[in-house]
């Protein structure tokens, strides 16, 4: 094991309550080759910033909010793209494992390669994860590829590996009006999900434009201008195709 | 045995006054759920809305729906008063302040000056006989200070470097055993203190003897007083209250008549919960009472302490904004014994603010420890996303000192009920003395007549370099400290005095034992901007920039440094020490009649006051802005969540500041989870994490940014006329602050995290 790994941190947010089970420390990592144009977080974008921060160090900070996680919590790394950040990773959860910590990623999956050593850690980061949170964007690849600046077609073999080695999965959609809500494309993207044997959940967030102003400070045009986030009926309707146990015919419950 | 005490267990409390050893005999602990509960009577539903009615029109009048201008209040300076006299049958509990509801008392022996210029702010002229009785004739608390108070006290006083002293109005924070009275009667009461009186000296009449005998005496009156005053509604309560609605009603009259004779700045109701769910549980045993009826008696009993009011003049509501009388009410706790104090009537004073919607009055307390039952926390944190009415404090750090009969005084201060009462004292501006230290107790703000900086500290060497040292900030500081603790401490040795001499509780001292033991109630204003200010001068390059005269008035602040309220020991760690400084030289002086000092950090909304007093600070605080309240980290400070804000004020220790260490937070609903049990759990996971490792105090406030707003810019919309939100240590409906508190209250929440 690598002992002078250290992991690019943006920040750190000790009450996370909503980036997996129970009361979260999430990790914020620097560092992600996608462009999502719903990207509320562009300023995690830029891999060569952030603070340069020990897998110990961060476990033991983490430590110091265990009093808050009752039986659910624990850590969750997001950003930014964890899994560039592998070496880093199996690191952090080692230590954390040997802590009896939880851990989740919330990872948009582009990073991915089925093959070769990353392949092998890949699988090895998975024994000490228990829990991998996605978000899907779009199911159709052309429009992935506009909508994130990448195709999708690892994400999704990353998932069918996932659920493959039998680590539970929440999947998200940000549901942006006119953009992400089309029922075709959630229909195909439930057929896909349904697929997948380790879905714990399934969550429809409604684009916000909170993080607009991060575009704006960090010069970059935010293409989305314009887009109001969807109305909760919106958010109901998509709810009704994608989720399982909120469409009327499931006969799946989560 | 009295037939009022039939199937009441155990026997000390049958032999002596003793309402704890009654309580642990006979309380039946409950860990099930709120699904008991019932919801309001339809006389509750036609009372409250006639309350609403007038509490509307008290604020389209300007904030004062009546004042007496003529009758001096007093236990039976009134007839008997009700809410509506159509409806007095429906009132399960009766008495008021006045002859009128929300009609405001005229209490004029804290300070005559200032009961005139209550009434004269709201368009009300006391009868002008009262000049020449409560000067020529009488002479009043305020008075009395300030013919005893030295030069020094009055410039201290004057550039708010102490601030919100109660010299201008009653000390309040005495908090009766008003159980006493539905337990024993009132006759059981007077025996004891008349023996109290015979056991009072051996004869020799020391100063201390001959105060003590003329208290003692005026207890006895007041007691009688009491009798009286009970009388005019048709009860008598010299006896035992026989059950449970006897027993509120008793115990109602017991605070009624405090608040006829005293208008204190806290006027506390006490730990009083548990114990009337043993009359109500033999009730139900018995037959003779239902679950409706039982909740109708707490509602009821609660909309009588919504509906406490004082006459305050302007500079009073800028301290305390928003009416606030802190009718302090206790729920919850553990027993020395380890059982949970958790009761059905728990249940039911928490379910007040859903049966009568949410109220900042009666300020509801929950002792908490993280081994309540799972179902009380759930439904105290469900009320608190509900309401945002309800304050949390930490029983397991208070039980070892205070055992488990006290009860909050304030707003966050623990005192053994009966057994003990409290000088309350204010609070010390150590933001200013910092400032004090570097300008050699050269005032920033206040100058003399001819401009120059007044110079209200010692003259002690300012500090002359540009550039803050660390070390030489500190001893000046610790030097500039050790003065302002010691004139503080005399200060309120004085004004202490005086109101013993001048406006004594002698209704409220007649319900607490007569060897009372005293605490000294000392008070920290400014905290986390000192903590920060010394880290930056310790960590970051601190440029002190001068006036004209050499005042500091302004830093240049180059590089980061770490603050207080993201859970780093190295800021934490400043914290802690300027506490334990501080109460270590309050310690060193002596206090009036032999008092324990203690001292907090809880500033109230007096925050905004004191903020605006005080000037630039090397922490980067604006001049004249509004401090953080209480122990709370400065705004934008938290830099990494709630929790790590929680882990810094967590590690202050309680046992240096034994008067309370208040904490404000503000979360989003959002950010607590999705649906309501999650929310709920989540809220409770907060309180568990923050409390279990030994943090003292919690206001819990459950809405977004957006919702203070619009309540600020709309304050006529139906569903802000009760908008409750917890500030420093109590609640106020957020439409009764002033313009400057509301945008401070949103200021503090605009980090808030989605």
């Amino acid at each position: 094991m690598e002992n002078n790994v250290q992991g690019r941190i943006h920040s750190i947010e000790t009450f996370g309550s909503v980036d997996g089970p129970g009361i979260r420390f999430v990790i914020f990592v620097q560092g992600c080759a996608m462009r999502c144009q719903f990207c509320h977080n562009a300023d995690t974008w830029d891999g060569s910033k952030g603070q340069l921060r020990t897998p110990e160090s961060l476990v033991k900070q983490a430590l110091r909010y265990r009093p808050y996680w009752g039986g659910e919590g624990g850590i969750t790394v997001s950003g930014g793209e964890p899994l560039l950040q592998m070496d880093f990773l199996l690191e952090l959860f080692r230590l954390a494992k040997k802590e009896g910590i939880h851990t989740a990623i919330d990872t948009a999956g582009q990073p991915f390669q089925d093959h070769g050593p990353w392949f092998e850690k890949f699988k090895a980061l998975m024994q000490l994860t228990d829990l991998v949170i996605s978000d899907i964007k779009i199911m159709d690849p052309a429009a992935h590829k506009k909508l994130t600046g990448v195709g999708n077609a690892n994400i999704h073999k990353m998932l069918r590996t996932v659920s493959d080695l039998g680590v539970p999965l929440w999947i998200r959609q940000v549901l942006v009006p006119g953009v992400t809500d089309s029922p075709e494309g959630l229909k195909a993207e439930r057929a896909f999900i349904d697929t997948l044997d380790t879905v714990e959940k399934v969550e429809v967030l409604p684009y916000h434009t909170m993080g607009a102003y991060k575009w704006e400070a960090l010069g970059l045009h935010y293409p989305l201008a314009g887009i109001d986030p969807p109305t909760p009926e919106q958010v109901q309707a998509a709810e009704a195709i994608l989720v399982p146990g909120k469409d009327k015919n499931s006969k799946q419950t989560a | 045995m009295s037939n009022a005490w039939r199937n009441f267990n155990g026997v000390l409390w049958q032999e002596d006054i003793d309402v704890r050893d009654f309580i642990q005999n006979n309380y039946k602990p409950y860990d099930g759920d709120e699904s008991f509960l019932e919801g309001p009577t339809d006389a509750t539903n036609e009372l409250w809305n006639q309350v609403q009615a007038l509490q509307k029109e008290e604020r389209a009048k300007g904030g004062v729906l009546d004042c007496e201008t003529e009758v001096v209040s007093g236990l039976t300076a009134y007839g008997p008063g009700y809410i509506g006299e159509g409806t007095k049958d429906l009132e399960k509990v009766v008495g008021l302040q006045t002859d009128k509801p929300l009609k405001r008392a005229f209490m004029p022996y804290g300070g005559y000056k200032m009961a005139k210029e209550a009434a004269e702010t709201y368009g009300y002229h006391i009868n002008p006989k009262y000049d020449q009785i409560f000067t020529e004739y009488h002479k009043t608390h305020n008075q009395a200070v300030f013919d005893a108070y030295t030069p020094e006290m009055r410039k201290a006083r004057h550039a708010h470097i102490v601030t919100g002293l109660p010299d201008t109005y009653g000390r309040g924070r005495i908090v009766g055993d008003y159980r006493r009275i539905a337990l024993y009667g009132v006759d059981a009461l007077i025996e004891k203190k008349e023996k109290d009186k015979l056991n009072c000296g051996d004869g020799t009449m020391t100063d201390d003897i001959v105060r003590l005998r003329e208290e003692i005496t005026d207890q006895i009156n007041a007691l009688k007083g009491l009798k009286a005053m009970a009388e005019i509604y048709g009860y008598d309560i010299s006896k035992p209250a026989e059950n449970a609605r006897e027993a509120v009603q008793w115990l109602y009259f017991g605070y009624l008549g405090a608040v006829k004779t005293q208008n204190g700045a806290a006027m506390s109701v006490g730990r009083i919960s548990t114990f009337l769910d043993i009359y109500i549980e033999r009730d139900l045993e018995e037959g003779t009472l239902t679950e409706k009826e039982a909740q109708e008696l707490i509602d009821h009993l609660t909309m009588k302490f919504r509906m406490i009011k004082f006459a305050r003049i302007p500079s009073y509501n800028d301290l305390f904004s928003g009416d606030p009388v802190w009718a302090t009410l206790e729920m919850a706790g553990t027993g020395l014994d380890g059982r949970s104090m958790v009761t059905k009537n728990d249940f039911r004073f928490l379910h007040t603010l859903e049966n009568m919607g949410p109220a900042p009055e009666p300020n509801l307390t929950v002792l908490y420890s993280p081994r309540l039952p799972e179902a009380f926390k759930r439904y105290a944190a469900k009320i608190s996303i509900t309401t945002s009415a309800i304050q949390y404090e930490n029983d397991d750090v208070m039980k070892p000192f205070w055992g488990d009969d006290y009860s909050i005084c304030c707003c966050v201060s623990a005192t053994q009920t009966g057994k003990e009462m409290q000088f309350f004292g204010a609070r010390a501006n150590l933001a200013k003395a910092l400032l004090y230290a570097i300008n050699g107790g050269k005032d920033e703000k206040f100058t003399n007549k001819d401009g120059t900086p007044m110079q209200v500290g010692p003259e002690y060497a300012p500090i002359t370099s540009d550039v803050l040292d660390y070390d030489e900030v500190v001893h000046k500081y610790d030097q500039m400290l050790d003065w302002l603790a010691g004139l503080y401490v005399n200060i309120l040795n004085l004004i202490q005095y005086m109101h013993d001499k001048y406006y004594y509780e002698a209704e409220e001292m007649a319900l607490i034992d007569t060897d009372v033991r005293r605490t000294f109630a000392t008070g920290i204003a400014g905290f986390s901007h000192v903590v920060d200010s010394l880290s930056a001068i310790k960590y970051a390059k601190v440029t002190a920039i001068r006036n004209a005269y050499g005042v500091t008035t302004d830093f240049k602040i180059e590089g980061d440094f770490p603050r207080y309220g993201n859970d780093d020991p190295r800021a934490d760690q400043i914290a802690v020490k300027l506490l334990h400084d501080f109460i270590d030289k309050i310690k060193t002086h002596h206090t009036y009649r032999n008092s324990e000092a203690t001292t907090s950090i809880l500033t109230i909304t007096s925050n905004v006051v004191y903020g605006r007093a005080t000037g630039a600070l090397p922490d980067g605080r604006a001049a004249y802005t509004p401090f953080s309240p209480g122990a709370s980290p400065s705004y934008g400070a938290e830099e990494n969540g709630l929790l790590a804000s929680l882990n810094s004020v967590a590690q202050v220790p309680y046992k240096y500041a034994l008067d309370g260490i208040s904490n404000t937070q503000t979360i989003h609903p959002d950010a607590l989870g999705h649906d309501d049990a999650e929310r709920q759990g989540k809220l409770v996971n907060v309180l568990d994490g923050y409390f279990s490792q030994g943090a003292h105090h919690l206001n819990v406030n459950v809405f977004g940014l957006d919702k203070l707003k619009d309540a600020m810019e709309h304050p006529e919309k139906p569903e802000y006329a009760n908008f409750t939100i917890r500030v420093s240590g109590y609640a106020v409906k957020f439409i009764d602050l002033t313009r400057e508190q509301q945008l401070d209250v949103i200021a503090r929440n605009a980090h808030q995290i989605l």
